[in-house]
């Protein structure tokens, strides 16, 4: 336990040394949910064809949540793992009898500190550049949030696992996160994307972290198939993703 | 005196490589004991397999008497490791490492006491890719002694390090011994190895060819003492094969060579002053460790370790006249 607590300070404290992780993940969702405020406003549609019937900015604030979450997940974790086990970090970590589990806890531990410092920073902003609504039901949007931290935790050691080198991880994931961002309700209005990109879009972890925050969010209650979906994909990234890692430290 | 570490037939293969063919090895308390041989001849595997971080295919490792299998946990806190191509994260202060290591350690440690006995007092908030070289490796070693093992093992600490980093390393090595703890060297730097190690053992494609302490070696394998001389007249050439401990004569242009073992350097010096060839000027070239290290590569074929004059050797070369 005391390995965890020591290594889960050292690794918050490298993350926030990180200065292009931080801006890439805590900085960046700020100012691009800012201008698509400023772009779209938060006046529901009047025929409730778009952004489901609430106002623009109140619908990409819980997205925007989610995508810190899987920023931290698909570029900040798995970019960190990679270059741990390129530069004979892991192999350090391995010799003086560090546990796999307090690496994977510590790991867990720092995105959970990254979500709700991206969360608060979210909140902030849309308290003071517009009149945000907040979320109907807490509770709900705090076990969305856990569960999509969680999935995107698995899906991260995963990457940082097979990833050959930090560079490649850095790739992949930027890549992995634009796309999901395109369609996954954080870019343009999911109801204004074509039938493919919507289908996409479902295949494609995001969609369901967006969805699981915004019902409890915006008062559709909570929803237990998103929440079933984000933890049967935790679980399967999580099952591949410990062997991968045992074998390639 | 008690034995730190015993190795016996060892084996490691990796797919069908054969990484460690058969090794044994016994490190007495208190050594430093050096491993060398060329790349890929298994050094760094024995030592991964003697600290338990690969599993040997065969062969049987005790660690003070214990059995690392059948009680990782006991032979974990006997021994610490500084591992070849590892490293930490650039961004970690040298206080928040130490910190983080002695937490693993499971014992208490005065963390300020550890970086001054390594020199680390004025870096403690430097970052780890910040600090030198030499600095770096003072710090792993710091964190390899972090539990206080009573032994240690150190595999190319002093590689892509420049000339006084090295000094350092060796320094900080000497330091580990003075401390009581038996290290276990890796290393592929014979004058390393030679100014360190109170015993060696030499691994070629996963086997053990030589064992000994260094000066061992190096008369055994090193080719002898070469003594050479310009000397035109040839007036002591058939009695030079009649002093003890020569093993070879050559001449070549009037320069005479004289290649022996042991010591045979006084009664040559005799014989040159009573042939009247006290005004000789004499070149003496001792083997080096690096001598004997590359005739064992050679597979122990050739005696010719000692660097000889222009041209190669006069034993090849020249007209042998006396064995």
């Amino acid at each position: 336990m005391n390995a965890v607590r020591a290594l889960s300070w050292v690794e918050l404290k490298l993350f926030l040394r990180e200065p292009v992780t931080v801006v890439f993940t805590l900085a960046l969702p700020p100012l691009v949910l800012y201008v698509l405020s400023e772009v779209f406003g938060d006046t529901p549609d009047p025929a409730g064809e778009v952004f489901r019937g609430v106002g623009g900015a109140t619908f990409y604030l819980p997205a925007y949540f989610g995508l810190v979450i899987a920023s931290l997940g698909l570029v900040g974790l798995p970019v960190h793992l990679a270059a741990y086990r390129e530069r004979g970090v892991m192999r350090r970590f391995q010799a003086a009898r560090m546990p796999v589990s307090a690496l994977l806890a510590s790991q867990l531990f720092v995105l959970l500190a990254g979500a709700a410092a991206g969360g608060a920073l979210l909140l902030g902003l849309a308290a003071v550049a517009w009149d945000a609504r907040w979320p109907v039901s807490w509770p709900g949007v705090g076990v969305a949030a856990v569960l999509g931290v969680v999935m995107f935790a698995a899906i991260g050691v995963l990457l940082g696992a097979v990833m050959p080198t930090a560079r490649a991880a850095q790739g992949i994931g930027v890549l992995l996160w634009f796309t999901m961002m395109m369609v996954s309700g954080a870019g343009p209005p999911p109801e204004v994307l074509s039938p493919a990109l919507r289908w996409i879009g479902d295949l494609l972890p995001l969609k369901h972290l967006v969805v699981a925050l915004q019902d409890p969010w915006l008062g559709f209650g909570f929803n237990w198939t998103q929440a079933a979906i984000l933890l049967a994909v935790g679980t399967a990234a999580a099952g591949l993703a410990v062997p991968a890692l045992r074998q390639r430290r | 005196m008690a034995v730190a570490l015993k190795i016996d037939e060892l084996r490691k293969s990796y797919g069908t490589t054969r990484a460690v063919d058969g090794v044994d090895l016994v490190v007495d308390e208190g050594a430093i004991f050096g491993i060398l041989g060329p790349n890929g001849s298994g050094k760094t595997t024995t030592v991964e397999c003697a600290y338990g971080l690969r599993k040997a295919d065969s062969g049987h490792i005790t660690v003070f008497g214990l059995d690392p299998r059948t009680e990782p946990d006991r032979v974990a806190r006997l021994v610490g490791t500084q591992l070849q191509d590892s490293a930490l994260p650039d961004r970690i202060r040298v206080w928040e490492a130490l910190h983080l290591f002695a937490t693993l350690a499971r014992q208490r440690v005065d963390e300020n006491a550890a970086l001054a006995r390594w020199g680390l007092e004025g870096k403690r908030a430097a970052s780890y890719g910040s600090l030198s070289g030499g600095q770096r490796q003072r710090l792993l070693v710091a964190l390899a002694l972090v539990a206080r093992p009573r032994l240690v093992f150190l595999d190319e600490m002093t590689t892509g390090l420049d000339p006084n980093a090295r000094r350092e390393v060796w320094g900080l090595i000497e330091q580990v011994r003075r401390e009581g703890t038996t290290v276990v060297l890796v290393t592929h730097f014979m004058d390393e190895a030679y100014r360190l190690c109170d015993r060696v053992a030499m691994l070629v494609r996963g086997r053990k060819v030589a064992e000994g302490s260094p000066a061992e070696l190096v008369d055994r394998y090193g080719g002898g003492t070469v003594v050479r001389f310009a000397e035109p007249d040839d007036r002591v050439l058939p009695q030079l094969a009649d002093v003890p401990g020569v093993i070879g004569i050559a001449r070549d242009n009037g320069v005479v060579e004289v290649r022996g073992r042991g010591a045979f350097l006084a009664p040559l010096g005799y014989l040159l002053t009573t042939s009247g060839l006290s005004d000789l000027e004499l070149q003496v070239v001792q083997p080096s460790l690096e001598d004997a290290y590359l005739s064992l590569l050679d597979g122990g074929r050739s005696l010719d370790g000692g660097r000889s004059l222009d041209g190669g050797s006069l034993l090849d070369g020249g007209a042998e006249v006396a064995r």
